[in-house]
């Protein structure tokens, strides 16, 4: 089915490819002009990660929060009240249903097809990559935004209850504070992938780096292809060391 | 990681300074963050939340109905097969290539810690062992960072177009990630059953073999499955640089404006996504 033919590989042409490839991708283009130009790409990159990202958890967040079990309709925060009101258990678990269905449908399809989507719906540039991690990204974080909030500590959640605090006094001041610090962490990890889909998602034209790959591999230039990959490492590895920073404050506390 | 005595602070639910302006600063500072990129990228938000509904509303009734004639169902099943079998055989080479490669890229199966604590190697031996390692981590750090799709513009350069270059790509670049994960795994198994082993003068090979990959193995499994979840939405998009599959359709589908055949794609990617996501999930709980 995937026609995959090992011999094909090492047959001479393609080895020949292959080292004309790797061969003709040295020494990086590390021209001042080449690297001028790669200036605007790469903060447009960052830019689109990162708002990318926020319109994730603006998307994730509050779907995350309505497809929790464990605040639509089951758990302490219901287990008295609920028992034998079946129409009111309905009215709470059809809210849970829809924004699990929604975020399951926002992440199953990858960033890559919305970003084509986007594209043919908003025009080529940065704009629909924006978008389009923000969607792909915002199913992904509501899925575990809510997983995280189904696995906070019960215990302090019925101290609160025992002090007779509300069910919002509850959410705020027991299941967020457990919460946040892997709300952050995770939202860091997505981060890092956003830069990394920001810097491919201009393939199909939604801007950033990825789109100067494309033009370089189509032009069969290889030596800034080096420059660029170089230069999408150094962000991710630039992002890891930020986030990793940024995550040992949150949990130190 | 906080000084020792702001941790007893907090401990008690005393707030220190450093803790109280963090969380304030952090804010401020995503929000100049989202400020300035949404500057950059030109986005409206006022304007994506003025007409965005009403766009997404239109193009969504757009791509209704389906496109379910039998022609094209059948087309589609083929797509999603071939994603699919890209997906698998993706997965196997990254393991593969993973497991090549990352015995010679975890520290303590090279040339440190309890392996080595007893008999000394020479320098030469040492030195020897210290650049093989090197080697291994740096091949992986370059596979892993190279994205997948570029890989695929490459192969499909070096063996033409199809689903094989797409295979290739998945597996380099996977083999990377994984050889990370896997490395991981090897550098924290519990070193108890290699002392004990150790004490019976087990060979080092022997160590490895009855002592580490038993502990390890379960784990490579389970990050195996967890990346075909990841390829198969990767084996979709490949499709874009000619790699075959249900991403090819979808291109197709959607420059040419045939939104009822892009409906039928998106229902199939989903399904086939969900179908690997829920599958996964099952083998890993066995393991």
């Amino acid at each position: 089915m995937a026609q995959v033919d090992l011999g094909a590989l090492l047959d001479e042409r393609a080895l020949g490819n292959f080292v004309k490839f790797f061969a003709g991708a040295f020494p990086p283009d590390l021209s001042p002009d080449f690297l001028g130009f790669l200036v605007k790409p790469t903060i447009e990159t960052i830019q689109i990660s990162i708002l990318g990202t926020a319109i994730a958890v603006a998307i994730g967040f509050p779907l995350g929060l309505l497809g929790t079990a464990t605040l639509a309709f089951r758990g302490i925060l219901h287990g008295r009240e609920i028992a034998g009101a079946p129409s009111r258990r309905l009215v709470r678990f059809l809210p849970y249903a829809a924004s699990r269905a929604l975020l399951s449908l926002f992440r199953s399809i990858p960033e890559f097809v919305w970003a084509l989507m986007f594209v043919k719906g908003v025009g080529l540039g940065p704009f629909p990559g924006v978008l389009a991690i923000g969607v792909a990204y915002g199913g992904m974080i509501g899925k575990i935004y809510s997983e995280i909030l189904e696995a906070v500590d019960p215990q302090p959640l019925e101290a609160l209850q025992a002090t007779g605090a509300s069910r919002w006094q509850i959410v705020l001041y027991g299941f967020l504070p457990q919460a946040y610090p892997n709300f952050v962490s995770y939202t860091l990890y997505r981060w890092e992938c956003a830069i990394r889909a920001s810097a491919v998602l201009g393939l199909v034209g939604a801007g950033g780096l990825g789109q100067e790959i494309e033009i370089s591999m189509r032009m069969f230039d290889f030596h800034q292809v080096f420059t660029l990959v170089i230069i999408l490492f150094a962000l991710v590895a630039g992002v890891d060391w930020l986030s990793a920073r940024i995550r040992q404050r949150v949990f130190a506390r | 990681m906080a000084p020792v005595h702001a941790r007893t602070a907090d401990r008690y639910g005393v707030t220190t300074p450093s803790s109280r302006w963090f969380p304030y600063a952090m804010t401020a500072a995503v929000a100049v963050l989202v400020w300035w990129s949404a500057r950059g990228t030109e986005v409206d938000l006022a304007m994506l939340l003025r007409d965005g509904p009403r766009a997404i509303l239109s193009y969504t009734t757009r791509l209704f109905p389906p496109d379910l004639s039998s022609g094209f169902l059948a087309n589609t099943a083929v797509g999603t097969l071939e994603t699919l079998a890209i997906s698998i055989m993706g997965s196997l080479l990254s393991m593969l290539v993973a497991f090549a490669v990352v015995f010679f890229a975890s520290a303590n199966l090279m040339y440190t810690g309890v392996l080595f604590e007893r008999e000394q190697l020479g320098p030469a031996g040492r030195g020897l062992r210290v650049s093989v390692y090197l080697l291994a981590k740096g091949l992986l750090n370059i596979l892993r960072s190279i994205p997948e799709i570029v890989w695929a513009t490459v192969f499909v350069f070096a063996v033409g177009l199809g689903p094989f270059p797409g295979v290739l790509a998945l597996g380099v670049h996977n083999g990377g990630v994984l050889g990370k994960l896997f490395g991981e795994v090897l550098e924290n198994v519990d070193r108890r059953p290699i002392e004990a082993l150790q004490t019976t003068g087990a060979s080092r090979f022997q160590i490895l073999i009855y002592g580490i990959l038993p502990q390890a193995l379960p784990h490579f499994l389970s990050y195996s499955l967890y990346r075909w979840e990841v390829n198969i939405r990767a084996a979709a998009i490949l499709g874009l640089v000619g790699a075959g599959g249900l991403g090819q359709r979808i291109h197709i589908a959607v420059s040419l404006f045939l939104e009822n055949q892009l409906l039928t794609l998106l229902v199939a990617i989903y399904i086939v996504v969900t179908l690997v996501d829920y599958l996964s999930a099952y083998l890993r709980s066995l393991l």
